[in-house]
This record gives C-alpha cells, structure tokens and sequence, in this order.
C-alpha cells in the first residue's frame, strides 16, 4: 500500500480544523518548527496560534499499518501521548477492526489481552503511555510474558524534547520507554520514521506469534503521529507468520522408542495446546500410547471426558507422577517441582527427594529454551532430563506420535491396550473420589466452592460454554468435575502469579467468545477483583456478555494462609494471621460494586439452597447481552 | 506413607501415657473456636471438607492421639508442627472433638448435581 498515491483520500477529514483557523491559517502547511520561526518575526500573531493542518498526520499511516495486522480490538486507557493514533484510529480508521475498547485501568488493557489471546489465539492491541500507562501495565505484561502469551503493545512518547510542551509531556516522556519492560518482553522498537514504524510493527506481530509466544513492544513517537507525513514512497511490508519450531527429527525419533519401550509412561502438559490443533494433537498421542495424561491446565490441552484424562485430585499443577517409568513433560512450568519434592516450609537446606522410582526416564519438550533470559527466575528449577529436545510441542507432537505407530510391534500393541484399560480404570475411580469428596461440606455456609462449582455447571452444561477464570483457588473443582472437550473451555492461569489478572482476563476471553456466540462464565476471587474493577464498566460499556460468579472467601487468603503457618512455624499466635489479608469489617459489598459499574447483580449469597436459582436469573441477563455479577462468600478454598 | 503412620502410631501410644492421658473429654464448642480462631479452618475448611490447600478433616480416622501426634510431628508438606505453646493438648482435644461432629456427607449419587 503506497501512501503516497492516494493523497486526496479523506482530504476533507480535518476540513474542519482549517476552517477553525484563526491568524495561523497562512501558516497550516508548515509545522510546528516553521511555525515557531514565524512566531520569532511576527509573536503578536504567532505565540498563541494553534497549528491546524489538512495533511494526513504520520498516525493516519500507523492507524493503516496496524489494521493490516488484523487486530480486532484496541484496548486502552486514554493517554495524551497516543492521542494522536486514538484520533486517527476513530475519525480515520472508523473504529473498526480494531475497535476501541475503554479500559479504566492499563494493567485491565494487558491482562484483557492476556485472556483474549488464549481464547482466540492472537495478539489483542494495547496502547499505553510510555510511562505512567506501561508503569501500571507491567504487571499484567510479566503474567502473560510467563504464560506465554502474544500482546501488542503500542507505547505513546515524545522523544524530541522540542515537540514537548510543559505539564505532562515532560514527566510522561522517557529516554527508552520500553526498557523497563525489556526483561519480560520478547522483543521491542523504538521507529524513528514511519517506514521504520511500518517494518517494526510487522516484524513485531511476526515475533510475538512465533513459538514462545510473549508480548512484544512497539514505541508510538509523538511527532511521528502528529506531524504530517513528508516521507515518500510508504508502504506496509507483508506480514508472513513464522512456522512453529520443531524439534529435530532423530531426537524425535529417540523419545518415540523410549515412549515404546516404557511400561508406564505418563505424560505432562503444561503450555501445549496453542490453538485447538493442539488438542487433537495431544489426544493422538494418548490414543496411541493409552497412558495416562496429566494436564495441568495452563492450557485446555487435554478433553476431560477422554479415559486417559488424570488430572484428578486437588493439585492439578502438581500431579502424581510416582508410579511412572517415564515421564514426558511437555512446555510444563515447574517440571523439577512435579519430578520432586522438598520441604514443605522454606528454609536453608531444603532436603528434596525425587517422587518419581529410582531409574524413572524423563523427557522434555520445550521451546522456551528458545527464549531464556535471565533476570527474572520464571525458568524454575533445572530438570535432569534424559532427553530434551527443543521445540513446540503442539507442533512436534504429530511427528512423535507417527514415529511411535511406525515403532509399535504387535506384541506391544497388545500391552498398551491393556495399559490403557488399567490406566481408564484408575482415571475413572480418581474422578469418582473427587466427586465424594466434592459431597462433603455441600450444604455448608459459607458455600463450599464445589457446590458453587457444581450449581454453576447445572445451568451451564447444555450450552456452548467457556469458562473465562482460573478455578485453582476455588480447589480446582470445575477441572475436576466437569467434562471439558474443547479448547476454548478453558483459559488456565495467570503465568507470573500476578493477582489482579483474573476478572480482565475474563472480560477479554468473554469478548473473544462474543462474536462466537458463545456462554462466557468466570469464577472470580475477591482479592483479585479489587485491583482494578473499573474492568466491570468496561464489560457493561461494550455489552460483553460474561456472568462472574464470586468466591469471595473474604480474604487475601494465599498469605493469610502463610502468616497463619510461620506463626505455628515459630511457636506463635496464628490467630493474627488476619492482620493485613482479611477483606472484611465492612465485608465488600460486590453487588453493588458491580450495579454501580452497570451489570445486573446479586448478592451477597451465603446460602447454598438461594445459589442455583440466582445464577439462572444472572444467567437470563447474560444471554441478553449484558454481564451480571453474583456475589457468593465461599469457604476459604 | 507406611513410615509416617508407623511414626505417629509411635508417638500416639507415647502420647497415651503420657501428658495426654491428663486431658479432659473434649469440648465440641471450644474445639470449634479454637478451629476457627487458629486457621484450621483456613487449609481445611470449616467443615473439613478440605481442599487444595489441606487434606480432608472431616470423618477423620485418626484415634486422637494420632491425630496429636500428627498434629505435633506433620510429615513433609506445607503443614509445621504446631506445638504445645501454640495448642496444648487440651485444645487439641477440643478441636478433634469439634471434627468428630461434623457430619457424614451424602454419597455422590445422591446428590443430584454430583450424580452422573
């Protein structure tokens, strides 16, 4: 696209402005430099006049450079350093593909992307500030860094000191925005001319979408976006997406024979299924070995309704591995911590001890070692592999698991089939298990979180579902009870242990679903929500349909938890483990929060026998198009 | 597993003639303050449900003074030995005889929405 073969188009856009002119309209063409040299001879007319312009600016051409990457949806927090791509996105671009999406808070912009992508499997845009907007985003950017996770991030700034008025333009200018997210970004540009902008925004949407994905950054220079354009002969390079890596073919073929030979492999996975070819990708894997699968749901990598499913019991992130003769981890975060255990309490000297038999073989497949860095430690403990092989493992899995049909002789056919009936039969009684334990407390209030889980899933289960939250701190009870088979039902965790990622996060997977048709629904934490909850206006301005269910234990529990622990630890009160992590004395009043942001809202809900009932009402409001909110208190976990 | 039960029957039979046969019968309502008020609850549930947190108290197995035992001497895992100065064994008492009354849960076939 040749910008400057089309420089009549919407040459009446800014009419208006130089209609608008007053002394200064001699002077429209000319810049702020030109404008200033005139001020110097003439100030009685120049000092105070405003600079009007009917040239397209430089944010006309990013506004088109960032349509021709796709982007549906801009999610932003108004900031005067990308004002200029705000207007030209609206007025020039139409609003449309992307779609302005209000935030009330840059770290909701970030994580709305976060829970976009693992819905839709691209990069949602996000603008910010390249100070005050990316301070209050980097939170949400080092989650979905360690989830790994595609955002594109256009930071607003005024390098050139000269282009600065006072006030804010100073405090909210930065020499190298993007260095302070540098450490938990893949990669990043500061252009200085528009063609630079045009080469960097493409090669940066290239490099969040290739395998690991993480977030990457892009700086919007201010006189780039606001002065006219002057270069010639612009255009938008094409965008060809990098093809995944995979991991090489005779290290492949090594984990297939191991995988053959094996008695009992199990398999780990971690952060598989990228899209939903990752899925089915996974289950061919399983039908061909017939052994078990522990998904530890940082993704939906793995049906729950499938016999070699095991990730039953409570620590879904940490799955019983002990009776294993191998064990393939695949993108798994905290391998090292699912291979072994240590003392439970930390302290100098941690005894540790593997879980696994003496002799067990252990492979990776990873291509995070394709993107280490090392400042911050989101690379855990380093595994004792066997074999490890680089690569992504949604993309090698077809090749493994072909090189496992070829190797697999009759008499081994007949041994994993009868693996796989042993391993459907313990599957089945671990869900049953969890289905027992889930009964106890069911009548309880405060709520038991399965019971909250399981009225939730009665009014849910017939529709075209997608739950939008991490269910880890309400016991896991939706991964382990309801039948999971597609990979948009569910959207895994935070990535860093970031909390405040989980309501954004919802609302945009909720807005990733809309357009689907799909039954958004998030189990919310109370501590989470209160980071940012302007994201519920956000919901209800934009009408995402998404019904939040809280559990609302009233407490920041995790460290309540903690406190409670080091206190017996050192022979003191744990009674005090209150002070400073209760969210109660005055309990929140989350209904009315959420009615105050514009959605239908009930609560507080403490009896369970009143849950089924008022989760059909939200329910009726939700599949009118509007987000509602129940506010449920819950037991602790 | 077989070690840590063979240590806490150990001690629950130390425990017996010792300090612990000085206890009282438990006090259910005492016991179900001391839960609360302490953070049993706080892994394990008010009703001892348990969860990711903490493993399941209600309908325990345990005779109490394996569950003291256990209490002082938890094997490896996030739980510390809470000690005498921090729950004596009365307290103990209490607490277990507050577990004690939590009530049998339904089978999950007889729960609808857990009946499948």
């Amino acid at each position: 696209m040749d910008q400057t073969t089309d420089k009549t188009r919407k040459s009446d856009r800014r009419g208006f402005l130089k209609n608008a002119a007053t002394g200064a309209a001699g002077l429209a063409a000319t810049g702020p430099i030109a404008m200033a040299q005139q001020a110097t001879l003439k100030p009685e007319t120049g000092s105070n006049a405003e600079v009007t312009s009917n040239q397209k600016p430089g944010s006309d051409f990013m506004t088109d450079v960032l349509k021709s990457l796709g982007f549906e949806y801009c999610a932003a927090n108004p900031g005067s350093a990308f004002r200029g791509l705000q207007e030209s996105f609206i007025n020039y671009g139409g609003n449309k593909s992307p779609e302005w999406i209000t935030c009330c808070h840059e770290e909701s912009s970030v994580a709305m992307a976060h829970g976009y992508a693992k819905i839709e499997g691209k990069p949602m845009l996000i603008m910010a500030h390249g100070t005050v907007g990316l301070q209050h985003a980097s939170m949400a950017i080092y989650n979905a860094y360690c989830d790994r996770v595609p955002v594109y991030i256009v930071l607003g700034n005024i390098l050139d000191a000269n282009f600065r008025r006072g006030n804010a333009e100073w405090v909210h200018s930065v020499q190298d925005a993007a260095a302070m997210v540098r450490d938990y970004t893949k990669w990043d540009d500061a252009p200085v001319s528009l063609s630079h902008f045009a080469e960097s925004a493409v090669r940066a949407y290239k490099i969040a979408m290739t395998p690991p994905n993480e977030p990457v950054v892009i700086v919007a220079d201010g006189v780039l976006q606001e002065e006219p354009i002057t270069e010639k002969h612009l255009r938008i390079p094409k965008l060809v997406t990098t093809a995944p890596p995979i991991g090489e073919t005779s290290a492949v073929m090594a984990a297939a024979k191991m995988l053959v030979a094996a008695e009992n492999p199990v398999i780990v996975a971690g952060r598989v299924a990228r899209t939903p070819q990752g899925m089915k990708n996974l289950v061919e894997l399983a039908d061909v070995l017939q052994c078990k699968v522990m998904d530890t749901r940082m993704r939906m990598n793995f049906p729950s309704t499938h016999p070699m499913y095991g990730s039953n019991g409570a620590v879904i992130a940490y799955p019983n591995v002990s009776d294993a003769d191998l064990v393939l981890g695949l993108e798994v975060q905290d391998f090292w911590g699912i291979l072994n255990k240590m003392t439970g309490l930390n302290k100098f000297g941690m005894e540790t001890e593997p879980k696994t038999k003496p002799g067990t073989k252990v492979i990776t497949i990873s291509a995070i070692e394709l993107n280490h860095k090392s400042n911050y430690q989101d690379f855990f403990r380093y595994v004792e592999s066997d074999l490890a092989i680089t690569g992504d493992p949604e993309a090698t899995l077809p090749e493994l698991t072909e090189a496992v049909k070829k190797l697999l002789t009759a008499d081994r056919r007949i041994a994993i089939e009868a693996r796989g009936k042993k391993v459907a039969e313990l599957n089945r009684q671990a869900h049953q298990r969890d289905r027992e334990l889930a009964a106890v407390g069911w009548d309880a209030s405060p709520i038991s979180t399965a019971r909250m889980a399981q009225e939730l899933y009665a009014q849910i289960k017939n529709e075209d579902w997608s739950l939008v939250g991490n269910d880890r701190f309400a016991s896991s009870w939706p991964t382990r009870l309801w039948k999971f088979d597609k990979h948009y039902q569910y959207i895994g965790t935070q990535g860093g242990a970031g909390i405040g990622y989980n309501m954004p996060a919802a609302v945009g997977a909720a807005l990733a679903n809309k357009k689907h048709g799909r039954l958004s629904v998030n189990i919310q934490c109370d501590g989470d929500l209160n980071y940012a909850p302007g994201v519920l206006w956000t919901a209800s301005h934009h009408n995402i349909p998404l019904l939040t269910v809280m559990h609302n234990n009233r407490a920041y529990h995790e460290e309540r938890m903690f406190l409670a622990l080091l206190a017996a630890k050192y022979d003191r009160d744990p009674s005090t483990s209150n002070i400073g992590t209760e969210l109660d004395g005055p309990a929140i009043d989350y209904a009315s929060i959420a009615k105050g942001y514009g959605q239908y809202a009930e609560g507080p809900i403490s009896n369970p026998n009143e849950l089924g009932p008022a989760i059909k009402r939200a329910l009726e409001q939700v599949k009118k198009g509007r987000p509602a909110l129940l506010d449920v208190v819950t037991q602790p976990r | 597993m077989t070690k840590y039960l063979i240590l806490i029957s150990l001690l629950a039979s130390l425990l017996t003639t010792s300090a612990f046969a000085q206890t009282k019968a438990g006090d259910v309502t005492n016991g179900k303050r001391l839960y609360e008020k302490d953070g049993c609850y706080q892994c394990h549930g008010y009703v001892g449900q348990g969860g990711t947190a903490g493993p399941r108290l209600a309908q325990i197995r345990f005779p109490l003074a394996g569950f003291i035992a256990f209490v002082r001497n938890p094997p490896s895992g996030g739980m510390p030995p809470f000690r005498a100065k921090v729950l004596s064994d009365q307290e103990l008492t209490d607490i277990y005889a507050y577990i004690k009354t939590i009530p049998e849960p339904k089978a999950a076939k007889d729960i609808p929405l857990l009946a499948q």
